[in-house]
């Protein structure tokens, strides 16, 4: 398994290359890539801001519970951070894969893996518009736990 | 006791900064640190008294005791991917 979070481009080839063995017979490799709009509006770029100690302790974290589910699947993820430059469209700012023995556990691993992320990686994107305007996107409530007792 | 408070995305512009140091009284909790950036104004009462906190890495509720030295992140809605 490897997870980090990087400030180069993601190179896809690169990360699929980090899962796979002989007795795995499915890979699934996931990207996500900035679109050209939202909700309505013609999108030019995105800035990302992650708060970095934890987005990697927090994608290593559900990457390592995403394995526990299936015996022997191999995992590889990568978030992009990008404060200073931006993203443009068509640019990958998360890439995912999975191989495991069988195709259907690939998929559900990798889908999983996607949704946990969504909802628990600190890490906010900032769009710019065509009309310049910037906007800070909404997101997810990220899960508050119990109290800890510490 | 003193905790340093990092601010993120919007929650840093509001307050014109991404790290502040902060004094409570021993046993504050992370809510009540919360409350108190809140109360300072200069737009730090634009973060919401709900927001999502982490205490040293870790997603923490707001009963979650500090102590000193703690790192405290104010955490706005994620929106990875």
């Amino acid at each position: 398994m490897r997870t980090w979070i990087t400030r180069d481009v993601i190179d896809p080839a690169a990360v699929l290359a980090e899962v796979g063995a002989p007795q795995h017979g499915a890979a699934v490799l996931f990207l996500g890539v900035v679109r050209d709009h939202n909700e309505g509006r013609p999108v030019v770029s995105i800035r990302y801001e992650a708060y970095e100690a934890m987005a990697a302790r927090v994608l290593a974290e559900t990457a390592a519970e995403a394995a526990m589910r299936v015996p022997g699947v191999r995992i590889a993820a990568v978030h992009r951070e990008e404060r200073v430059g931006e993203l443009r469209v068509g640019e990958v700012s998360l890439a995912v894969a999975v191989s495991s023995a069988h195709r259907a556990e690939a998929f559900d691993v990798a889908r999983d893996l996607l949704e946990e992320i969504k909802r628990r990686l600190p890490v906010w994107k900032e769009e710019r518009y065509a009309d310049g305007e910037r906007r800070w996107l909404g997101g997810e409530l990220p899960p508050v736990p119990q109290e800890t007792g510490r | 006791m003193r905790v340093r408070v990092l601010l993120f995305a919007q929650y840093r512009e509001f307050a014109g900064t991404s790290a502040l140091e902060v004094d409570l009284p021993d046993g504050a909790t992370a809510g009540a640190l919360v409350a108190v950036l809140r109360g300072r104004g200069g737009g730090l009462e634009r973060i919401p008294a709900t927001t999502a906190v982490a205490v040293n890495l870790e997603y923490a509720s707001s009963e979650t005791p500090l102590r000193d030295g703690d790192e405290v992140a104010l955490i706005p809605p994620v929106a990875g991917g």
